[in-house]
């Protein structure tokens, strides 16, 4: 009988691995950049800037590419967006700037905005020099919780300023969860650290790991320390099924899981079943069950209660599911977990239906047998860090003016812990417009 | 079948695509492949006087544009680099073997009879069909006072072509150098000397581009670069013009003219015969993709033969030539106006930036419940075609010809100063 529940490490050759886990779009060679960089229009109010949550010139930047001029090309992309470089790998472009490319209403073939971002911010970051530099100092110093995404773009748009800036995460590795969330394929050769050290090489930027708010520090302290504070903490919590059995060995969140898999170098040390079942519709599902067939599981179930249509996972997305070998179940939902001796055993869901417009579960049970079941059905946004009742909550998460500003004077906050998308690209962008909102009010106050 | 046989100046061939004086005609080896190919004649590289003259390493310079290859080609080649008694034999062992075959050689000496009484009976004697003078070369042989130096003074095209045409039976081709103010002016000078036909354009004197670490014209030599000659679909513009306007002129119509100049394809083959070229040469593109070219361009040209019910050759030649009329024949009562399908726009806003920094803000940018939408004005345009030449989507601007009810030419118009002095 096989050994239950079947779950191990090292399922494949370490040299399997490498494969599985480098990097799954390669970057542009020069000439493939640009033949690509010719297909564009050079649109007149282009409809992929006006897609993109940074507002980067597109066309500007592929003219750039086109005419060989790469460091104006990186320029008009990092001046929008200093992690351009990692939005280029990471953001969903079919339902943003690529989605809206007129080449894809004329043809279904956008231009690879995303590709060509890489290939010219690629260019500026192997070329060892800073785009930017920093104005005079202004003498300010401002505290920013939290180094992903939006704690690194709003740091540096603020040292561009001349201000000086302090980031405290509770990680010990900054980077948020470009460092521990992204899938591995997507950010390989530590491409996050990279990035950090490119956007903190402009200066005036000092990084604290390990420290965190509400436990080492709280935010009257930083209130009192800092001229302003930049609330940039995520969503530490994660959904619950809210099912019989969840606490049972071997049923994990997704978020644990990606995260376990990125601390390890190689992922020849991370656990994984022989049979996973991921519950949930969204990236996080997607990424999670791909990551766990690349790390040799042998049968990898993505079942979402909805159908397929209301899944928040993209097409393309769902698609690389599929070419990975995963089965997505739509219209099921999770009924209970079973297991033998405190061990999970088997999932069993019920099957459901659209009825007068409403998802409605009548359709009988069935049951997967499963040595994991990876949960994926929502992040949330944790207040426990704030000092309680300092600040407005809005639908659980942080309520802000569109500059960051929270209810209270000086603080300010962005990316996931705010509403709107959970992206990197709207991290960055709120991160950039908090720092404008920030040099504004300061030198406001000053006069100055 | 459309028959595509051509007799041009008195030399046949099984259809009107000759191969144009150039490196694909240079050697024995090249023109056997191109004749198995299916081109219908050869004019061979330009023969000169031995020593033979010494080519440079390095030749090239291309213009490449919006990532295609090749738009247009520079090249600092100077004539034939082989001894003449070889080129001859070649020519000589080519002809036997392909009787049906138009195969012409160009020619290119000094600028004295004795060098043409010289070189003449030589080609005379290899069987040829008929010869081209090189009056084009527009570098290296021109600093000669060859090639483009003698283009350039309608005096000596016609003396030479005299010379030429005293001292040999066979057909005489004068092929023409762009080089000049007035095509007219050399053409007519052909026709004088006893031409039997022209051929034109050769290379337009260029500096295709400046190599920017090199510091020098490409392409570069050891360091240095010097002016070539520019060919290639960047010119097909101005050889149509030029040919066309020895077509249409009264001093030299019914002259034979094989026509020179970016032919790439059968499509711009025909715009040629109607502009009354009567044979067609091709060198760039030949250059570009190999001789299988010539598959293409011989059933496209035969297929909108019979698309448009012409029968042969000569029914195409020259049939736009009474279309081709001076600024002030035109009627300035007509009016077209631009027409946007608003299902195929994809919303680039092309037409609208053109139009509006560049034309007559007849384009206007709108927005229909957050979609783009771009509508011509019609109060405002002018039909001056901007507008559909920079929309990436084919046939989504068309323009709309709207109904005319009088003629008003320049030369009656209330605006012109002669009209006002009368
Ligand atoms: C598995 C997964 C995959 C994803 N894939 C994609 C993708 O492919 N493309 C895409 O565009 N988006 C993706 N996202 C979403 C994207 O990663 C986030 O939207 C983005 O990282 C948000 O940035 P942020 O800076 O707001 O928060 P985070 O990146 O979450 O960074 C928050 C930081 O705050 C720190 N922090 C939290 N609490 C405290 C505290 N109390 N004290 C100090 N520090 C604290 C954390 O350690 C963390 O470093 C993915 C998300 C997940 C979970
Ligand atoms: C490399 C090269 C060498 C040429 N040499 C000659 C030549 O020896 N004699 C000549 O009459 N024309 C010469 N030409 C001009 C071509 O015959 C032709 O007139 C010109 O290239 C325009 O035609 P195209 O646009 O099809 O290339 C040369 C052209 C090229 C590119
Ligand atoms: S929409 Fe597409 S073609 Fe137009 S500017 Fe953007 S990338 Fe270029
Ligand atoms: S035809 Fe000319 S004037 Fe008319 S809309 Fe087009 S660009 Fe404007
Ligand atoms: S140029 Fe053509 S496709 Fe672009 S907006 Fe105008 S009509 Fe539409």
């Amino acid at each position: 009988m096989d050994p239950r529940p079947d779950i191990a490490a090292n399922r494949l050759s370490p040299h399997c691995l490498a494969i599985n886990f480098a990097d799954a779009h390669p970057p542009l060679t020069g000439g493939q950049a640009s033949i690509e960089a010719d297909r564009c229009y050079f649109c007149y109010d282009a409809p992929c800037v006006e897609a993109c949550p940074t507002g980067i010139d597109i066309p500007g930047f592929i003219r750039g590419i086109a005419t060989g001029n790469l460091a104006g090309a990186a320029h008009t992309i990092l001046e929008s967006n200093i992690l351009g470089g990692s939005c280029a790998r990471v953001c969903p472009t079919e339902i943003l700037c690529e989605g809206a490319c007129v080449r894809t209403a004329q043809e279904e073939k956008p231009v690879v905005i995303g590709a060509l971002q890489r290939h010219a911010t690629d260019w500026q970051m192997d070329s060892g020099t800073q785009p930017f530099s920093r104005a005079a100092e202004t003498g300010r110093h401002i505290a920013i919780v939290g180094a992903g995404p939006a704690g690194l773009a709003c740091a540096h748009r603020l040292a561009m300023h001349g201000h000086a800036v302090t980031i405290l995460d509770a990680r010990p590795r900054a980077g948020g969860l470009n460092e521990y969330g992204i899938a591995a394929y997507k950010l390989p050769d530590d491409f996050a650290q990279h990035e950090i050290d490119f956007i903190a090489a402009i200066g005036g930027i000092t990084i604290q790991t390990d420290r965190i708010l509400g436990r080492d520090v709280t935010l009257a302290d930083l209130e009192a320390a800092y001229d302003a504070v930049f609330l940039a903490i995520g969503q530490a919590g994660v959904r619950m099924l809210g099912i019989e059995g969840e606490n049972l060995d071997g049923v994990m969140n997704a978020v644990d899981f990606i995260a376990g898999l990125r601390a390890s170098a190689t992922g020849a040390d991370v656990p994984i079943g022989r049979r996973v079942v991921v519950i949930g519709g969204g990236n996080t599902a997607i990424d999670a069950a791909v990551q766990a067939r690349r790390l040799g599981a042998e049968e990898v179930t993505l079942v979402y209660r909805r159908g397929a249509e209301t899944m928040s996972a993209t097409g393309v997305e769902k698609a690389w599911a599929q070419t990975n070998g995963v089965t997505i179940r739509t219209w099921a939902a999770p009924l209970r977990l079973d297991g033998v001796d405190g061990t999970l055993r088997s999932v069993t869901f019920t099957r459901g239906r659209l009825h007068d417009g409403r998802p409605v579960h009548d359709q009988g049970n069935f049951t997967l047998e499963a040595d994991m079941v990876l949960k994926a059905v929502g992040q949330l946004f944790l207040a426990d860090p704030l000092d309680r009742g300092t600040i407005a909550i809005e639908n659980g998460r942080i309520a802000v003016d569109d500059q960051g500003r929270t209810t209270r004077s000086l603080v300010y906050a962005g990316g996931d812990c705010t509403p709107g998308a959970d992206l990197t690209v709207v991290a960055v962008r709120d991160g950039r417009n908090a720092a404008e909102a920030i040099h504004a009010d300061l030198t406001a106050a000053t006069g100055a | 079948m459309a028959d595509l046989r051509s007799l041009f100046a008195g030399i046949r061939s099984p259809n009107p695509f000759w191969l144009a004086s150039a490196p694909p005609t240079d050697k024995e080896y090249n023109v056997r492949r191109a004749l198995e190919a299916g081109w219908g004649g050869v004019v061979w590289k330009t023969l000169g006087e031995d020593p033979p003259v010494v080519n440079v390493s390095s030749r090239y310079g291309a213009f490449n544009y919006n990532g295609n290859r090749l738009v247009g080609l520079n090249n600092i080649e100077l004539i034939t680099d082989r001894p003449l008694a070889v080129n001859l034999a070649e020519i000589k062992s080519v002809k036997r073997d392909h009787p049906d075959r138009a195969i012409v050689v160009s020619l290119m000496v000094p600028c004295v009879e004795e060098s043409w009484k010289r070189i003449l009976p030589l080609v005379e004697e290899t069987g040829a069909d008929g010869i081209e003078l090189n009056f084009g070369c527009p570098h290296g042989m021109s600093e000669r006072n060859m090639g483009s130096a003698v283009g350039q003074v309608p005096e000596y095209v016609e003396m030479v072509t005299r010379w030429v045409k005293q001292n040999t039976r066979m057909p005489t081709i004068v092929k023409l150098t762009p080089n000049i103010t007035d095509i007219m002016q050399p053409a007519g000078a052909a026709l004088r000397g006893g031409a039997d036909a022209v051929s034109l354009i050769n290379t337009i004197q260029s500096v295709v581009a400046v190599d920017l670490d090199a510091m020098a014209p490409m392409p570069v030599v050891g360091g240095l670069g010097t002016h070539g000659g520019y060919c290639g679909p960047a010119v097909k513009p101005i050889a149509l013009r030029m040919v066309g306007e020895i077509a249409r002129n009264p001093d030299t119509r019914g002259l034979p003219i094989s026509g020179i100049g970016g032919i790439s394809t059968w499509r711009d083959a025909a715009e040629f015969l109607v502009m009354g070229a009567g044979t067609l040469q091709v060198c760039t593109a030949a250059m570009h993709y190999g001789f299988r070219i010539v598959e293409d361009m011989i059933t496209g040209l035969s297929n909108w033969m019979d698309q448009k019910g012409f029968a042969a050759i000569d029914d195409v030649t020259g049939r736009a030539i009474p279309n081709f009329v001076n600024w002030n024949q035109l009627n300035l009562k007509f009016k077209t106006l631009a027409k946007i399908d608003q299902d195929a726009c994809i919303k680039c806003g092309l037409c609208h930036i053109a139009c509006e920094d560049t034309s007559h803000q007849a384009i206007a940018r709108l927005r229909r419940d957050g979609t783009r939408r771009y509508e011509v004005i019609d109060e405002e345009c002018v039909g001056c075609n901007l507008c559909a030449h920079v929309c990436p989507v084919g046939d989504c601007i068309t323009m709309v010809p709207q109904p005319v009810d009088e003629v008003l030419t320049w030369p009656h118009h209330p605006n012109n100063p002669a009209q006002a002095a009368k």
